[in-house]
């Protein structure tokens, strides 16, 4: 796969829950090692959109390709078959995600956390992964927090840890799902310095944000979404110093 | 200014009453001769009755094994995206609990006269064994069945109770993973689900072992029933039951020390472990009841 291909791909994707209409028609594309910032307005679709990708959601019209593998269903030509589970968990291994409440498993340390996809879900020999994840930790800056609960840790401690055991299964891609939002003022830095490295060693990222600046310093792209359409995509600094569409200039003014 | 608290002579008045109450009935219990203490405390140490408590604990540890099994089972069909697995739970949930359990231990010792012989195999086709109803179901089989699959009715609400309590961000979080169904609820829902599941389990098992008593109606030879077989040759009655009660009354207590250590280690990260020994504790909450009111002036 040669550089202009992209690494996520969406086409007209259509999702509704209910009669409500979340994404009305979505195209996009991110490159490999692009890191591609979606904001709006809550309520415009853009979670839901991430969570499609690993296929987390079922969409009802279009199709998502991740490293050119359709998500969720196979091509057969003149139809689209569900894929069984355990392709679809496959596929989801390849693509790691870090959710807005952390979901850290509560019941296991911070070093079980990380090695539970690579132990259970890759069957990597358990002392490879501890090795892999103490590693992983040591780059989130927590290494010292191996053996300790997610209680006992900071809300900006567990986002790393929940980042660390999502890289801990060797992910294509990387989502984050407004990784700050429930994380008090003075531990959002901590977690977006993460995010940072990550970005600059060339990880492929989709990250939901409410953090202009961060959108601005790291993202390649810009994505402005509301009422499940995509307003306005571009480079960051277009997007976001120079948007285009009054939608976008209006939220703009009102977060930052 | 020296401070004087209010007085609360009712508090004292009621704290007599029980003391007299609780002298009075204890040198009745001591000094009636018709308890014949020494005959009960005799039977304790006897091998009947014995053999008949370890029936009890058997009994109670199938049962339960068997509920909590099929418990599970029919939580997580309760959780079914097929409509019909999810009526299919309700209504074994409806029956089982809607018959008295009584009932059910002598309907399942009489299956014989329902269905004579028993026939395992492909339906229209010759089966592949055969066997006589009377011959399979022992007392022991009935009171297991009964006991057994009455129990899991209940253990599946439990179940299901500590389903639900584990927050669907780590069912996602799972998913995210790659990790199968099956796994998640293995390693992720389950072991969290334990903390709300674990207590009303160990009252279950409990409540069990006391329940266990009414497969005597069968002959089962468990602790009542032994007990039972005794004194209507010796007419001890009154010593007897005192005798099979000191062995519930012990096995409870044993299952209620074992329920506490299990509840603190399915509590494993999820809040702080107390290990205040017991009688500190109670020492702290009747300090709590003696202290004088807060004082407010100086």
């Amino acid at each position: 796969m040669n550089v202009h291909t992209p690494l996520i791909l969406a086409e007209g994707v259509y999702k509704r829950f209910g009669r409500t209409e979340v994404l009305r028609g979505i195209d996009l594309a991110v490159a490999p090692g692009e890191v591609c910032c979606i904001i709006g307005p809550s309520g415009s679709g853009k979670s839901t959109l991430l969570r499609c990708v690993n296929h987390l959601e079922k969409i009802q019209a279009g199709r998502i390709w991740v490293d050119g593998q359709m998500v969720g269903y196979a091509d057969h030509g003149d139809h689209l078959q569900e894929l069984p589970d355990r392709e679809v968990q496959r596929r989801r291994a390849q693509i790691g995600m870090v959710f807005q409440r952390f979901n850290l498993f509560p019941h296991m340390t911070a070093l079980e956390n990380v090695v539970e996809g690579p132990i259970g879900v890759s069957r990597r020999p358990r002392a490879e992964a501890e090795e892999h994840a103490r590693w992983l930790l040591e780059r989130v800056g927590l290494a010292e927090k191996a053996n300790a609960y997610p209680r006992h840790l900071s809300g900006g401690q567990q986002q790393r840890v929940a980042i660390a055991r999502a890289l801990a299964m060797r992910p294509r891609a990387m989502l984050f799902d407004e990784p700050t939002s429930a994380l008090d003022p003075e531990l959002v830095g901590e977690v977006l310095t993460v995010m940072k490295a990550l970005a600059a060693e060339g990880m492929t990222m989709m990250v939901v944000t409410h953090e202009v600046s961060f959108a601005r310093e790291v993202a390649d792209t810009v994505v402005f979404m509301d009422e499940g359409q995509i307003v306005e995509h571009g480079p960051a600094r277009d997007v976001i110093i120079d948007p285009q569409s009054p939608r976008t200039r209006e939220f703009l003014t009102r977060v930052s | 200014m020296p401070v004087r608290p209010l007085r609360r002579p009712w508090r004292w008045g009621a704290g007599a009453v029980i003391i007299v109450v609780a002298a009075l009935l204890a040198r009745s219990i001591a000094t009636n001769p018709r308890f014949e203490w020494s005959v009960a405390w005799d039977y304790v140490f006897s091998r009947q009755l014995a053999e008949g408590a370890l029936m009890t604990l058997q009994l109670t540890v199938i049962c339960m094994v068997i509920g909590v099994a099929l418990g599970i089972t029919l939580a997580i069909m309760r959780q079914s995206d097929l409509w019909l697995v999810r009526r299919a739970a309700d209504l074994y949930v409806w029956f089982f609990r809607g018959t008295p359990v009584l009932v059910q231990i002598i309907f399942w010792f009489n299956l014989a006269a329902l269905y004579p012989v028993i026939a395992v195999g492909v339906p229209g086709l010759e089966p592949w064994v055969t066997l006589d109803a009377n011959t399979i179901i022992t007392p022991m089989a009935a009171a297991l069945l009964a006991l057994g699959l009455n129990e899991a009715a209940y253990m599946s609400e439990i179940v299901r109770a500590g389903l639900l309590s584990v927050d669907d961000g780590q069912r996602e979080a799972a998913q995210s993973l790659g990790m199968s169904r099956a796994r998640i609820m293995r390693r992720i829902v389950l072991p969290q689900a334990m903390r709300v599941i674990i207590p009303p389990t160990g009252n279950e098992t409990i409540g069990m072992l006391k329940t266990t008593a009414l497969v005597s109606v069968v002959a089962v030879a468990d602790l009542l029933y032994v007990t039972q077989t005794i004194y209507s040759q010796t007419f001890q009655t009154i010593p007897l039951l005192i005798a099979a009660s000191i062995w519930y009354i012990t096995l409870t207590t044993i299952l209620s020390i074992g329920q506490a250590r299990l509840e603190k280690r399915y509590s494993r990260g999820a809040h702080e472990v107390d290990t205040t020994p017991w009688t500190h504790r109670v020492r702290i909450s009747l300090a709590r009841f003696h202290a004088p009111v807060p004082r407010r002036l100086s």
